[in-house]
């Protein structure tokens, strides 16, 4: 459908977002357990340090790079609430390119139901209820998949932990994941994060033939609330096609005066 | 003073106030009032391939069109967003109009456990959720001259209250200052061939278009359905058309608009990669094609399936089908009495967003197919573009539609956004 690349762009970055949002505080692992175990703990352990952040607002700006070196490029607004139930609020409102500038998405996060997903069309002043479990494939010719996101939910994988070895001054633990949903495009991901902070530095995607199809380099990161580590840029290059995707962050604030009211379809419509 | 005119003195207006806040808001108001602008220039050209069906129609039409969107927003939670039209038309000067599309003022707080919001002056308002009509969409008036597709509409003055919470989004709607429908002229295509008297407009009511209309809505998402239940009393949007003959005897045809009363719901399922569909409408008051008072119930009824990464590429394919039935049959003056509609939708997700809507209204009581295909494609971060043809095949003559029979075209437009 006409606007499922900024669906998918939206959710995708709120995912990576998300799922890269960890604090310090490591907890044990216990010694002698499997390489399975040990795994899906450093799954558990990830997804666990990224909760309580309350609210925050960012900008995005992506840059899409073609094997010629034409740039393209996208900015956007987004703003995140946590909701007692699990799940997120949030809302992304697109500044660029300018022909959907001022086009909104709102989505509902559910831990166990579908996600409901509403978008604002301002040439329309129209609110369209459009589908979430459209999940595959890349979006407005960037290098990230919508199933990349799929990051922060430790089930949607099964584990195997790999080895420890050093990156850059740190050391890293080196976890293979298998994707369980069957409309993956992949076989396999290996990622690579660090034991203090548990922030993930590299990403590797193996495609259905098992060859080798995109790196995610994750860097810049800054510390916020004394607690969350964020990335602000990420780098998907696909070997394959000579493409890469640099996306940034800007501006990030957390714990705002963000109302409950803003992320309704009534405050969709507010949107700017 | 006819409507139309008062109107473009209206525009006018609308624009030197948005240029005073422009101005104003550039001046000192960078410290207590942030200010925006944004909008759109559009150049368009039409081709119709065939003679007109009546003397004097062009077969070309270029122009262009500008939406610029000044938003000023205060501290506190109000806002005000002034958003003037212009259309310039080569071929039909009815087609060369202005409009205010909005001004508003926007204020908005918290109610109880949920949130009120108003929004005073002229404002657009869509209801609905299906695509080859939008039969349940009420508020605004059609500006018919800009596409036959009827999406394009006329600003609306009201007052427009919202109270919403867990429960649902109640909204309340009070209207004046009916708008008329926009026709094209003399030479402009897709038209009666006697073209609309804009000059004269009738109204049931004595107080013409000063009647107040009324309106209330409640929508809500439960799950995976979103419902939304309206009524809406007041002046219709859709004229009877009426001919009228002078004291020499000369035709002309006139818009006439009844008091009526439609109760209508609009509803949507979505489910995996499904959205079900469905509007109705019952609506009373409102003379039909004989003239004649009838009330009616009409529906569209469908949906929508998206097949996503087709054949391993980024592209996505949606298939929508649509029923669209008005029990009043022959004495409906809709053109989508009893038809159904199916489309293909191409969205290939590269980095200029190409897609491609190809699509078919097939007339189940008639011949007439209307097929319809549009090529929308990004050519830069502020340049876009969209080439369409729209093809009417085998118009009957009792089709009310058939005085448009010649009037298939193709059309390219190339707009720069800010």
């Amino acid at each position: 459908m006409m606007h499922a690349h900024l669906v998918r762009t939206a959710l995708l970055l709120l995912a990576i977002c998300t799922s890269v949002l960890v604090h310090p505080q490591a907890t044990p692992r216990a010694e002698g357990a499997t390489p399975e175990e040990k795994g899906i703990q450093i799954a558990r352990d990830t997804r666990e340090r990224a909760r309580g952040f309350d609210n925050f607002t960012a900008e995005q700006s992506m840059v899409l790079r073609n094997k010629h070196g034409q740039e393209s490029r996208r900015q956007l607004r987004v703003k995140v609430l946590e909701t007692d139930g699990g799940g997120n609020k949030s809302l992304f409102v697109f500044d660029r390119p300018r022909d959907v500038r001022g086009t909104a998405l709102l989505v509902h996060t559910h831990k166990k139901k579908n996600d409901d997903q509403w978008l604002y069309l301002p040439a329309l002043k129209r609110v369209k209820r459009i589908s979430s479990s459209n999940q595959s494939g890349s979006f407005m010719g960037s290098e990230f998949a919508y199933e990349d996101m799929g990051t922060q939910e430790v089930e949607k994988f099964r584990y195997r932990y790999l080895r420890d070895e050093p990156c850059g001054k740190l050391t890293c633990t080196v976890v293979e994941r298998y994707p369980t949903n069957k409309r993956s495009g992949y076989t396999r991901q290996i990622v690579w994060q660090d034991k203090d902070e548990l922030r993930v530095w590299q990403v590797q995607y193996y495609d259905r033939k098992n060859a080798h199809l995109k790196t995610l380099k994750l860097g810049k990161y800054k510390l916020y609330l004394d607690k969350y580590w964020q990335a602000r840029e990420m780098n998907m290059v696909n070997h394959l096609t000579g493409k890469s995707t640099v996306l940034s962050w800007n501006n990030y604030k957390f714990r705002t005066k963000l109302k409950a009211s803003e992320f309704t379809r009534t405050g969709l419509k507010r949107v700017r | 003073m006819p409507p139309r005119a008062a109107f473009h003195r209206a525009a006018i207006a609308a624009v030197s106030i948005w240029a005073t806040l422009l101005l104003a808001g550039a001046g000192y108001g960078a410290e207590s009032i942030e200010h925006e602008l944004s909008g759109s220039l559009d150049v368009d050209s039409r081709w119709y391939p065939q003679a007109g069906a009546h003397p004097e129609q062009r077969a070309h039409a270029s122009g262009f069109a500008a939406e610029p969107k000044l938003h000023l927003k205060g501290e506190g939670d109000w806002s005000f967003t002034v958003t003037p039209f212009l259309r310039y038309d080569g071929a039909d000067s009815r087609r060369t109009h202005a409009d205010l599309r909005e001004a508003y003022l926007l204020v908005f707080g918290e109610a109880g456990d949920g949130e009120w919001e108003l929004r005073l002056g002229v404002d657009r308002v869509f209801w609905g959720v299906t695509e080859s009509q939008h039969l349940v969409d009420i508020i605004n008036q059609t500006d018919l001259v800009e596409h036959p597709n009827k999406e394009s509409k006329l600003g609306q003055p009201m007052a427009h209250l919202t109270w919403s919470a867990e429960w649902g989004i109640l909204e309340f709607f009070a209207m004046t200052y009916h708008r008329a429908r926009t026709y094209p002229g003399r030479h402009g295509r897709l038209r009666s061939s006697i073209i609309i008297d804009d000059e004269h407009v009738s109204y049931e009511s004595a107080a013409r278009e000063w009647r107040v209309d009324l309106a209330a809505r409640y929508s809500h998402s439960f799950g995976p359905f979103d419902v939304g239940v309206s009524v809406f009393d007041g002046i219709s949007r859709q004229p009877y058309i009426s001919p009228h003959f002078d004291d020499r005897g000369a035709i002309s045809l006139r818009h006439n608009y009844d008091n009526i009363r439609q109760f209508s719901v609009d509803a949507q399922y979505t489910v995996e990669s499904w959205l079900l569909k469905l509007e109705a409408i019952q609506r009373e008051g409102a003379r039909n094609l004989l003239g004649m008072k009838e009330d009616f119930a009409a529906f569209v009824i469908g949906g929508e399936y998206t097949f996503n990464s087709i054949f391993g590429s980024a592209a996505d394919l949606g298939l929508l089908a649509e029923w669209n039935y008005d029990e009043r049959s022959e004495r409906s003056n809709s053109e989508f009495q009893n038809d159904l509609f199916f489309a293909v939708r191409l969205g290939l997700n590269d980095a200029q967003s190409t897609e491609i809507i190809a699509g078919v209204l097939a007339d189940a009581d008639h011949t007439t197919r209307t097929l319809s295909i549009e090529l929308r494609r990004r050519i830069s971060d502020q340049w876009s573009m969209k080439l369409e043809a729209i093809v009417l095949m085998d118009v009957e003559e009792e089709d009310i539609i058939y005085d448009t029979r010649r009037d298939s075209f193709v059309a390219l437009n190339v707009t720069y956004n800010f």
